[in-house]
C-alpha cells in the first residue's frame, strides 16, 4: 500500500482537526474571583478557643459531612508536667457537642486544637493520586473532584493530618474544601462565621491588607508536622509543643 | 525513484503507525475532559463544580442589613465579635426569602452554657460560670441580654 498525496491531504487535516479538539478547553465561568489574586490559609489562635464545637457543627451543616466523619474537628490536650511528649487527647464525636469536664482539674493542662485540613502547598496526598481527582486549586485550597475520584483511599493513607476519609454514600474521598463555594463568594467559611471568639480566621496571604501579615510578624506561629515538609498553611498560635 | 523500489511493506507499516496516532489522537480528545490540564493534572471544570455548592450561612453581613436594631444593640457589647449564626444558626433560607423559613429562637438554657459553663480547659480570662450554682435555676436572659450580655444594673460584666 502506498499513501498517496491526496491520502496524505485528507490525514493532516483530520489529524489537525482531532489535535484542535484535544487542546481547546471550556473558559472560567468564575466572572468576578480572580483565582490567581488569592492564596488561602486559615489562622487558628488557640488562646481563643473554648472548646464549644460551634464549627464542627457548622461545617456538618454547611457541607452534609456525614455522621462520625469530620473535615473539620476539635480535640483536648491534657499535658502533665512530668511527661510533655505523652499528651492525652480525647475528641468525643470530634467536639461537635463539647467536651466532657476535666478530670484532673490540678494536674497538668489542658488546652483545646481545632483541627482541619491544611491545605498544604506540596501536600503529599495530591502527589499519590493516581487519577488526578486531588489538587492544589491556583488559589491555594486543596480539592477532590468527586466525579474522577475512584475512592481507592490512597489520599487518605497519605495526608499526616487525617484530614480526609471516604464518603459512606459517595464512595469517594472527601475533605474540608476551606468552603470553597464561599470563599470565592466574598464570605468566609461556615467555621469561622460560627467561631463564637474569633479563634479560627480565614487567611488570603496574597491580600497585602488581610491583617494576618501583621500577626505572623509580631506572634509565634507554628504549623503542624513542619517536618513533613507539606507546606501546610494551617497557622497555629499558641500552640504547644505536645501537640502532634 | 529506485530507492522505493521492494519498500512497500515500510509505507504499510508507516501508514498503520500514523492511522493509530490519529486513532489515539482522536479517541483521547472524546475522553479526556476538555477542562483536564488547564492549570495542572486534573479537571479544571471540577473547581467551578465546587464553587457552585450552595450556601447555609448567609454570613452576618446578610443578616445586618435587615436587622440593624439588632446589629446597633450588639456593636458595643461584648458579644460584638460573636456571628449571628454561631447562635441561631444556619439561616441562608431566611436572608434569600424571610417569609419561607421563620427561625427559632435559641434556647438558653442549653445554648448559653455551651461557651460559658465552666471547664478547666477553657482560657481562664474567657467568662464562665457553674451555671447550676451562678442562676439557681433561673434563664440566662432573666438578667444578660444575649445581645449584649452585660447586666444593665453595673453587675457582671
Amino acid at each position: 500500500m502506498k499513501i498517496t498525496r491526496r491520502q496524505m491531504l485528507v490525514l493532516l487535516p483530520a489529524a489537525a482537526i482531532a489535535w484542535e479538539h484535544v487542546m481547546a478547553g471550556t473558559p472560567e465561568a468564575a466572572p468576578n474571583y480572580t483565582m490567581s489574586e488569592h492564596w488561602w490559609s486559615m489562622l487558628i489562635d488557640i488562646p481563643k478557643c473554648i472548646g464549644c464545637g460551634n464549627c464542627v457543627r457548622a461545617c456538618k451543616e454547611e457541607n452534609d459531612v456525614p455522621d462520625g466523619f469530620f473535615r473539620t474537628w476539635v480535640e483536648r490536650y491534657h499535658v502533665e508536667d512530668e511527661d510533655m511528649t505523652n499528651p492525652t487527647v480525647i475528641s468525643p464525636d470530634g467536639g461537635k457537642e463539647g467536651f466532657p469536664p476535666v478530670e484532673k482539674e490540678d494536674e497538668g493542662k489542658y488546652f483545646f486544637v481545632p483541627k482541619l485540613c491544611n491545605h498544604c502547598a506540596d501536600s503529599p496526598c495530591t502527589q499519590v493520586c493516581p487519577v488526578g481527582a486531588t489538587f492544589v486549586t491556583p488559589d491555594g485550597v486543596v480539592l477532590v473532584d468527586q466525579k474522577y475520584c475512584l475512592g481507592c483511599a490512597y489520599c487518605v493513607q497519605a495526608c499526616p493530618y487525617g484530614c480526609r476519609y471516604i464518603h459512606p454514600q459517595k464512595e469517594v474521598a472527601d475533605k474540608c474544601t476551606l468552603c470553597y463555594h464561599r470563599i470565592t463568594k466574598g464570605l468566609t467559611t461556615a467555621c469561622c462565621e460560627a467561631c463564637p471568639t474569633g479563634a479560627r480566621q480565614l487567611v488570603d496571604l496574597k491580600n497585602p491588607n488581610d491583617p494576618i501579615h501583621e500577626f505572623l510578624r509580631t506572634h509565634a506561629v507554628q504549623i503542624l508536622k513542619p517536618q513533613m515538609a507539606t507546606g501546610a498553611k494551617v497557622y497555629y498560635n499558641g500552640l504547644d509543643g505536645s501537640v502532634r | 525513484m529506485g530507492v522505493f523500489k521492494d519498500a512497500g511493506h515500510l509505507f504499510r507499516f508507516l501508514a498503520i503507525f500514523v492511522f493509530l496516532f490519529i486513532a489515539f489522537w482522536v479517541i483521547r480528545g472524546f475522553v479526556v475532559p476538555k477542562s483536564f490540564g488547564k492549570y495542572g493534572h486534573y479537571r479544571a471544570a471540577s473547581i467551578d463544580e465546587i464553587a457552585a455548592h450552595p450556601l447555609h450561612f448567609a454570613g452576618h453581613e446578610a443578616c445586618e442589613t435587615c436587622h440593624v436594631d439588632v446589629a446597633n444593640v450588639k456593636k458595643d457589647g461584648k458579644h460584638a465579635h460573636v456571628n449571628c449564626e454561631a447562635c441561631h444558626g444556619a439561616l441562608q433560607k431566611h436572608a434569600e426569602d424571610p417569609a419561607s423559613l421563620t427561625p427559632t429562637k435559641p434556647d438558653t438554657a442549653t445554648l448559653c452554657v455551651r461557651c460559658h459553663e465552666y471547664s478547666a480547659a477553657r482560657p481562664k480570662n474567657f467568662p464562665q460560670v457553674h451555671a447550676a450554682e451562678h442562676s439557681t435555676g433561673l434563664p440566662c436572659e432573666t438578667c444578660h441580654q444575649p445581645h449584649s450580655p452585660a447586666m444593665t444594673s453595673g453587675g457582671a460584666k
